[in-house]
């Protein structure tokens, strides 16, 4: 109960983070809003270790005069799991954000933005221990909207007004899914209490998934539901598109697994759905990421893979529900949790990085960067860990969240037979093909920022130079974040049985001797580990002392004989990815446009080439222009005013009062 | 643990004797002498004693490549039965990681070619990355069908198969599970039809104009690591098409000493008999491993 408390108080603390900084509009009021954000999450911290211990979940209910239902909370292991990231990342993003968004360079938008993000903790931490659907909705919607007024912060750039207003539309689309889907759920349990539901009519649970999956999947970024996501993370200020891809979008997965952890033994579709899904929206995502121009662009497609990731884990878990296979639950859902950490920890720091190149660089563009580790060594070590870690490869946390998704697929093969052995091998084959392309995607965004020599002539530094604490403030929660990945990939069994826990709640195996813990043995990954660390690094001595030994002479690149190679002449973001998207084109989209050179003495020569969205720029936005085309009749219901729009409200209300009066 | 130490000796030495031998069938082939079958070892002393070269636009990344390129192909050729021997290491689930190591070695190796500001090194290292979405998931495929038929989960029980071998019924899926393999290990190792390690156009090459600019000991380390990534792939193909063990361990030592080479000639007679393929036209001859080794899955399980 008093954990309870805590974690309630945490909220309300996060909530009113941002009233100093709303109060002394200053560098003061500014970092006192952070400090009270830190504090709310500490509280909030200590109030959720207990979860993920052998205690049982903890719920509150209270009477608060609405008419549908009491404000009804509950903790338990599976919100724990969700809930400690929406504590600590943003507190991290918001210390980034002191050195990123110094109010004293951003007087317009300083204010509002505090007391939004602090809204916006407490909404996501809200929406997680809800156990009532209206009290859920209200959060929902407070996290939904306060992330678009902080999401839109510098709403002075055409580009991100239009991305935000892409992000309103779609998340609206999404709570009126969830209204349609939490109406169901009252007709068939009679309350709309988030409580498990003993018996469930087929086609109701059927429809309620369906409406589930559309409804988070919205959020969730799950393809062909993520056209929102790019735009929304690139055009963010950085630290916020760190909290929204490190935490919100995970918020979308929660609400899918905790819906299909009340409802009973689900069916063999559903598993099959989430599963097929989980592949679409992991391949098509790193396939897109590949394409991208923009280096924020790039990362907020490779969360469209990661949500996907966790997706094939959680379809997996529903397979081993239906199948009756406990071992499928566990490694599955294991996994797929493993990974919203996991994701939850290199997203974020990829983008604070990121964020720390555009801060030193002013640009997004790929092809403008390059050769940046001989001037941000720190800040390309960094990426290059975040890089590796989300790459999903040994020894780090992102390889330990996929092994047991792996181990799932394999065991689904190996000792089974029946309709989840091709389920298991086809996802097993396509995360090998997701791992060889984040290989790609990732290698391709680290060597043209970091590596080779700069393709423009060096910007100039933006902002107050003087300032140099702010590259500190910035740096030390990426530091964090960057140990938290090398510990976890390290010794995965730190964190298991938390993550074995919640999996085990969800598929109803708590009191079963079955545990994670049991099925994966992680204790081979520090000894390999260090083996590769002491081998590589050995190598490594070696070249170094064998290169002392040699002349001192600086030389260019070689390039096979080209007198003076210039940086132009280096392969950039968009050639290094044509061979691949030529060999994706069956996925990813991408325009080209060319002027070879031509004749004897070519004067001009011209190529360009695009990756636009499949699903945004060439589906939607064409259906868009066409309703617009269509609609204009339409345009005497609209006259602009907040009051008659309530009416209509009100009207629709009434008829859909007295039509419900008629028929029952 | 004399198996042990035979087991190193043989990983350790034998990789570069068996680049040694494609070459020597090429030159047969072409009618040539041919350099002697201890070359590359030569090559690798030789590169070990020179001076590097460092290109002024290079960084810790460039020494890092190869470093970890290296040390990743030693970890893994630790992981891997060979023969009928099983590895010293080796846990539920280490399928995955062996899989996973060529992943970061891959990483590290493109990563240091970019670091060079090349676009030729550029050119190498997009191919490289490109070819690994359809060769990774055909050594899945290759690896789950190959569980499906053993029931286990690490690479000793998976790759030694059940008790008494792979019983015969199973012939038509281990035949395209070899088949898949085959081209895995091509792919992987760029050998002719799909890489050429002998083309003097920098236009063409895949592996050879990634690492361009690595000079002495660097260079050195490059080709060791490309002879034992060639080993270790090899010896995941024997263990599909190679008889059951003897029983007698010296016998079996022999006997899969024999096998590498009889693979390191089948290689080089492919190299002789075969041009490589049009670049546009590799990601098709992987998707046939990837077919191959699906086909297999759906024969196992149907």
């Amino acid at each position: 109960m008093s954990n309870m408390v805590m974690v309630l108080a945490a909220i309300a603390v996060s909530a009113a983070s941002g009233l100093p900084s709303l109060l002394s509009r200053s560098r003061a009021g500014q970092v006192a809003s952070a400090l009270v954000l830190g504090a709310g999450a500490l509280v909030g911290v200590a109030g959720l270790i207990p979860v993920f211990g052998p205690s049982s979940p903890i719920s509150l209910v209270a009477e608060w005069g609405l008419p549908w239902g009491g404000f009804s909370v509950g903790l338990d292991a599976l919100g724990g799991i969700f809930l400690l990231p929406v504590f600590i990342i943003p507190t991290l993003a918001a210390i980034y954000g002191l050195g990123y968004r110094d109010v004293r360079d951003h007087p317009e938008g300083g204010r509002g933005f505090d007391v939004f993000y602090g809204l916006f903790v407490a909404g996501m931490a809200l929406v997680v221990v809800a156990r009532d659907a209206t009290l859920f909705l209200l959060a929902w919607e407070a996290m939904a909207l306060s992330s678009w007024f902080v999401a839109s912060a510098e709403s002075d750039k055409a580009e991100v007004r239009r991305a935000g207003w892409v992000y309103l539309v779609a998340t609206h689309i999404g709570t009126l899914l969830l209204f349609a889907m939490f109406s169901l759920w009252k007709a068939s349990t009679g309350s709309f209490a988030l409580v498990s539901a003993v018996a469930m009519a087929p086609g109701t649970a059927g429809m309620i998934f369906v409406l589930a999956l559309a409804g988070f999947g919205l959020k969730a970024g799950l393809v062909p539901l993520h056209m929102w996501l790019p735009g929304a993370h690139a055009n963010a200020p950085s630290n916020v598109s760190a909290v929204m891809s490190g935490v919100m979008i995970k918020l979308g997965v929660y609400g899918i697994l905790r819906m299909t952890s009340l409802m009973p033994r689900p069916e063999l579709w559903w598993g099959w759905t989430l599963l097929a899904l989980g592949c679409l929206t992991g391949f098509a995502g790193i396939a897109w990421a590949t394409g991208q121009a923009d280096i924020k662009r790039v990362l907020a497609y490779s969360s469209v893979e990661n949500i996907g990731i966790v997706a094939m884990g959680g379809g997996l878990a529903l397979l081993g529900r239906s199948l009756g296979r406990p071992t499928l639950i566990l490694l599955g859902m294991g996994g797929a949790l493993f990974h919203v950490w996991n994701h939850g920890l290199f997203k974020s720091l990829l983008f604070m990085d990121a964020g720390l190149v555009i801060h030193e660089t002013g640009t997004r563009r790929l092809e403008s960067l390059g050769g940046l580790l001989k001037r941000m060594p720190v800040a390309a070590a960094l990426f290059a860990v975040g890089a590796i870690a989300i790459s999903a490869l040994p020894p780090l946390n992102g390889f330990a969240g996929e092994w047991l998704i792996y181990l799932g697929f394999f065991r689904g093969v190996s000792a089974g037979t029946g309709p989840g052995l091709p389920a298991a091998a086809a996802g097993a084959a396509v995360l090998a093909s997701i791992g060889a392309l984040a290989v790609a995607a990732f290698v391709r965004v680290f060597g043209t920022v970091f590596l080779g020599s700069p393709r423009s002539p060096s910007p100039s530094k933006k902002g107050n130079a003087s300032r140099r604490s702010a590259e500190w403030l910035m740096t030390a929660p990426m530091l964090l974040l960057v140990l938290a990945c090398i510990v976890v990939g390290l010794a995965p069994g730190l964190v298991l049985p938390a993550i074995g826990a919640a999996a085990a709640e969800w598929g109803g195996l708590r009191n079963e001797g079955l545990t994670l813990v049991g099925l994966a043995d992680f204790s081979w990954t520090l000894p390999l580990a260090l083996a590769l660390l002491v081998l590589a690094s050995g190598i490594y001595g070696l070249f170094v002392l064998s290169a002392r030994r040699g002349r001192k002479t600086a030389r260019p690149t070689w390039d096979c004989g080209y007198a003076e190679p210039t940086p132009r002449m280096q392969y950039g973001a968009s050639s290094f990815s044509e061979f691949l998207g030529r060999s994706l084109s069956f996925v990813a989209v991408r325009i080209r446009k060319s002027e070879p050179p031509e004749g004897a003495f070519p004067a001009t020569g011209s190529f360009s080439s695009k990756a636009p969205d499949p699903v945004l720029d060439l589906a939607i936005r064409p259906l868009a222009s066409l309703a617009r085309r269509l609609m204009p009749g339409m345009r005497f219901l609209q006259k602009g005013q907040t009051q008659l729009y309530l009416a209509y409200i009100l009207v629709a209300t009434v008829i859909l009062l007295a039509l419900g009066a008629a028929t029952s | 643990m004399i198996d042990i130490i035979i087991r190193y000796l043989l990983f350790l030495l034998f990789p570069p004797v068996m680049l040694g031998i494609v070459n020597r069938v090429k030159a047969i082939f072409a009618g040539r002498k041919g350099q002697p079958i201890l070359q590359t070892w030569r090559d690798i002393a030789k590169l070990a004693r020179k001076e590097i070269v460092l290109s002024s636009t290079t960084t810790w990344v460039f020494l890092a490549g190869p470093a970890v390129g290296l040390a990743t192909m030693l970890i893994a050729g630790s992981l891997i039965p060979f023969g009928p021997f099983r590895s010293p290491l080796g846990f539920t689930g280490d399928l995955i990681l062996f899989a996973y190591l060529f992943g970061l070695a891959r990483f590290f190796t493109t990563s240091a070619a970019l670091d060079t500001g090349s676009a030729f090194e550029g050119m190498g290292a997009s191919r490289e990355v490109t070819f690994a979405f359809l060769t990774e998931p055909a050594l899945f495929l290759a690896l789950l069908s190959l569980a499906k038929l053993s029931g286990s989960l690490d690479l000793n029980g998976v790759l030694l198969g059940p008790a008494g071998g792979f019983s015969p019924t199973t012939v038509a899926p281990l035949v395209l599970v070899a088949l898949a393999l085959s081209i895995v290990v091509l792919a992987e190792c760029s050998r002719i039809p799909v890489d050429d390690p002998n083309t003097h156009l920098e236009l063409t090459m895949i592996h050879e104009v990634m690492v361009l600019d690595h000079s002495g000991p660097l260079l050195g380390a490059i080709t060791y690591a490309a002879s034992l990534k060639f080993f270790i792939l090899s010896t995941l193909l024997l263990h599909v098409v190679t008889p059951p063990s003897t029983g007698i361990a010296a016998l079996d030592w022999l006997l899969f000493a024999a096998e590498l080479v009889a693979l390191s000639v089948g290689v080089g007679v492919i190299e002789s008999i075969m041009a490589r393929f049009r670049m546009r036209r590799v990601p098709w001859f992987l998707t046939g491993a990837l077919l191959c080794s699906g086909s297999a899955f759906v024969l196992l399980v149907r």
